[in-house]
């Protein structure tokens, strides 16, 4: 992609138009595989017949025990047209636009967006399921191989590529705000402000960061309302993806520390943060979705996968996380008319001085860094990396209330 | 997956002196301020003031409509007035008009009722073709409508390219089609299309969905069409031109492992067609298809026995499909050239083949039209039409 030319000032910035969004429930089902870039199917469990469109009942045996299952997507491309004359709007601002039906090897006929590199029908394809503008699932039929969104004009639009893109990073200070940034950088952004709170205090490794050529040291404190609006004056018109990094973490629960002050400002950073950030940054960047190619695109928040389920050893911690998660939904839900993407990345303990006690395996700061990268890359919502993370989603995915008993007992060496 | 393959139709009885008649067609418009009740209120109307039988002696009544919404015929009998003992509802779109008559001549046969009015109307205001294709069904608005939101005009193409790559159909195929369509539609009053087109014209026309062009496409509008289902001795009491009913089909979703439709329902259940009605394809004089698009046409060429699975870009070539020509087929201009009042659409080559049966044609005539088959073809659910059926109809 080319670096987009500066945009006209005396022209109206477009508003953002979207995908058709009319969905029925049982079609739903495929957003949760879609939100981790998962294809998955309905299998049925009796029979195990693979069906799409879905549907209330098995179509074979007429079951309803149906599951949704990963599929490899291997399938061929057996028909194809573009699309020049749409009724909506989305699809008018962006015609034409390539259409095919995929016959699966497990079965059933997809209608897909086929990616410009698929060569014609008949032709063997792989077929994913992305999160389209809109927030909801479908089918894109890639070529055998590797292959990405990027390399396609309309499907990049799908992913929130960092490349040539202006990104507000709101603690660049910790460990993980220090990697993100220094992966933004490698990722080809455009612009970092990198937040800064407490600008006395000057961990190891920051000077380097404000030293780096497309990184500007913002102040910015989440705790201040004053401090958000000012920065969101300042540089809010401008932000393509806002990374949120804030956090603020301490050990123990409840009758291991006396007093709510800790918790309070757990809240203050993890839970307020967001809300005054929210305020501040959403209305203007829902505004700016469909400003050019280099338009906003995303909402990152970095939460901890305690948000699912409380860990007790840190126990206040994890409810300002499930907190945060609750008002990431309802920014989600308020960003998606403009079609900006909140992407929640659910990090495992990360390798930083408030985990030493955690037994290993840790999320290193660069691998949770590029983990981000990778999400705004593709097309998902929901990242969940390292090892811990996987195994808390697993369990979390299979019984949440299991999960629940079986954290009662979770210690911390030395705990 | 099916547990056999699917049987062939066991042989259905005959329809007697069950008769159709009073062919009617209520204006076409590009687009109605009206609602669908108006439309199907002028329809109505135009069959009791043509044929002078009273509301009240009409017992029985069989509706087809998209935009009806929120009613059903139900509302309609209130909305009308009409107090019946007989009624029925096909949201089948382009098979409507071959299933209505199914439904409503057994019905005159057994005895529950003795009049039916046939009717299918749908209005189209400004946005009514968006809403209605957003929507159309759960697959739809599931699995095909996020996918370019470009209508049946996706669907298709799908099955048009796949056609053309399989059996080698060219546009110039598609567009003979379309160009004799016009011809014939260049005489019916009620066409929208009123100026000639030329296969030119017709290849130069703008790519809507690769490889459907602009004039692939019929253009939605409002309107609406209707007939009388009744015993011969009904249609003679009140001097009515009547057609007879030779034989009749219907079948839904057939063949569905094929991975794109290149057949539909027809090739399961022509031969129990022709043999209801005891005659041969070579015996129909003037075809009316459901060409909503060219393809189709196709698709019910070979299905219905003119000629063989892959043929009919042969068979086309072959022939000349203006109302004078070597194979008269959709002598009104078929939706093409007509328009596509909604489910009207599936009533308009049934309407104008009792027209041409009767020799009351209100465009170009068929010489000596004895038999007419009219087949009809509806429902792109998801990935196909679901609904396949065909009639045929005899002179008396």
């Amino acid at each position: 992609m080319m670096k987009p030319k500066r945009k006209n000032p005396i022209l109206r910035t477009r508003q953002a138009t979207l995908p058709p969004h009319g969905r029925s429930r049982v079609a739903l089902g495929m957003t949760a595989g879609a939100a981790t870039g998962q294809f998955e199917l309905q299998v049925c469990e009796v029979c195990k017949a693979v069906q799409y469109p879905p549907r209330e009942a098995c179509h074979r045996c007429l079951s309803d025990q149906l599951t949704w299952r990963p599929q490899s997507g291997d399938g061929e491309l057996i028909s194809e047209t573009v699309s020049r004359s749409s009724q909506e709007l989305y699809y008018r601002e962006r015609q034409p636009w390539r259409f095919g039906m995929v016959r699966l090897a497990a079965g059933p006929i997809v209608v897909v967006h086929v990616h410009a590199d698929c060569p014609p029908a008949p032709a063997a394809v792989r077929v994913e399921a992305i999160l389209d503008r809109a927030g909801l699932p479908a089918l894109v039929a890639m070529p055998q191989g590797k292959s990405d969104l990027g390399t396609d004009l309309h499907l990049r639009e799908m992913t929130c590529d960092p490349r040539h893109r202006k990104i507000l990073v709101t603690d660049a200070k910790s460990a993980a705000g220090q990697a993100v940034v220094h992966a933004m950088v490698a990722a080809g952004a455009d612009l970092i402000w990198a937040g800064c709170a407490e600008p006395w205090k000057q961990p190891p490794g920051f000077s380097a960061i404000a030293n780096l050529p497309n990184v500007t040291v913002m102040p910015l404190d989440v705790t201040d309302t004053g401090s958000v609006t000012e920065l969101a004056g300042e540089i809010g018109a401008k932000v393509d993806i806002l990374i949120n990094t804030a956090d603020y973490h301490r050990t123990f629960g409840i009758s291991a520390r006396q007093g709510v002050e800790t918790a309070q400002t757990e809240m203050d950073i993890n839970y307020f943060g967001l809300l005054r950030l929210a305020q501040a940054f959403g209305p203007v960047l829902r505004a700016r979705a469909a400003d050019g190619a280099a338009n906003a695109v995303a909402w990152v928040n970095l939460l901890s996968v305690y948000a699912l389920s409380n860990f007790p050893p840190h126990g206040t911690y994890s409810a300002s996380q499930a907190a945060a998660l609750s008002l990431a939904q309802c920014l989600r839900a308020e960003m998606r008319p403009a079609g900006i993407r909140v992407i929640n990345v659910f990090a495992g303990p990360i390798n930083d001085e408030w985990n030493q006690l955690m037994l290993p395996p840790k999320l290193e700061p660069a691998a949770l860094a590029k983990a981000i990268v990778t999400a705004l890359q593709g097309s998902v919502e929901d990242a969940f990396p390292g090892d811990i993370a996987q195994d808390w989603l697993a369990r979390w995915r299979k019984d949440p209330k299991t999960l629940e008993r079986e954290l009662t007992t979770a210690t911390v060496a030395g705990g | 997956m099916s547990d056999a393959p699917p049987a062939a139709a066991s042989a259905s009885i005959g329809y007697d002196d069950v008769v159709i008649a009073a062919p009617v067609t209520v204006p076409y418009q590009r687009f109605s301020i009206n609602g669908a009740h108006w439309f199907l209120a002028r329809a109505v109307a135009e069959i009791i003031q043509r044929t002078g039988i009273a509301k009240s002696s009409i017992d029985g009544l069989c509706v087809a409509s998209f935009t009806l919404a929120p009613d059903t015929a139900v509302g309609l009998t209130q909305h009308l007035d009409m107090t019946l003992r007989w009624l029925d509802h096909i949201p089948m779109g382009g098979v409507s008009g071959i299933v209505a008559l199914r439904r409503a001549a057994r019905a005159v046969q057994c005895g529950d009722a003795e009049i039916v009015a046939c009717i299918a109307g749908d209005t189209n205001q400004v946005d009514t073709f968006r809403q209605s294709t957003a929507r159309f069904s759960q697959f739809a608005q599931d699995a095909v409508y996020p996918y370019g939101a470009g209508g049946p005009n996706i669907s298709f193409a799908f099955l048009t390219a796949y056609y053309m790559r399989t059996y080698g159909a060219r546009p110039e195929d598609f567009g003979k089609l379309c160009v004799a369509q016009r011809r014939n539609a260049l005489k019916f009053p009620f066409a929208l299309f009123k100026k000639p087109l030329t296969l030119e014209d017709y290849l130069a026309s703008r790519m809507i969905s690769d490889p459907i062009r602009l004039f692939d496409c019929v253009m939605p509008c409002a309107g609406a069409e209707g007939f009388l289902v009744m015993r011969r001795a009904q249609a003679e009491r009140y001097g009515l031109p009547y057609a007879r009913i030779l034989g009749t089909i219907e079948r839904h979703n057939a063949f569905p492992e094929d991975p794109v439709q290149f057949r539909a329902g027809w090739a399961l259940d022509r031969d129990a067609l022709y043999r209801q009605a005891s005659i041969g394809p070579e015996n129909i004089d003037l075809l009316q298809t459901y060409d909503d698009y060219p393809v189709i046409n196709m698709l019910q060429f070979e299905d219905l026995g003119f000629c063989d699975k892959g043929e009919a870009p042969d068979f086309v070539r072959r022939h000349d499909f203006h109302v004078g020509g070597s194979f008269p087929f959709n002598t009104s201009g078929g939706q093409l050239s007509v328009g596509q009042a909604g489910a009207a659409g599936g009533f308009l080559g049934l309407v104008e083949g009792i027209r041409q049966i009767t020799g009351t044609a209100l465009g170009a005539a068929v010489a000596n039209a004895r038999h007419a088959m009219v087949s009809g073809f509806g429902m792109i659910n998801y990935d196909r039409g679901l609904c396949s059926g065909a009639t045929i109809i005899a002179a008396p």
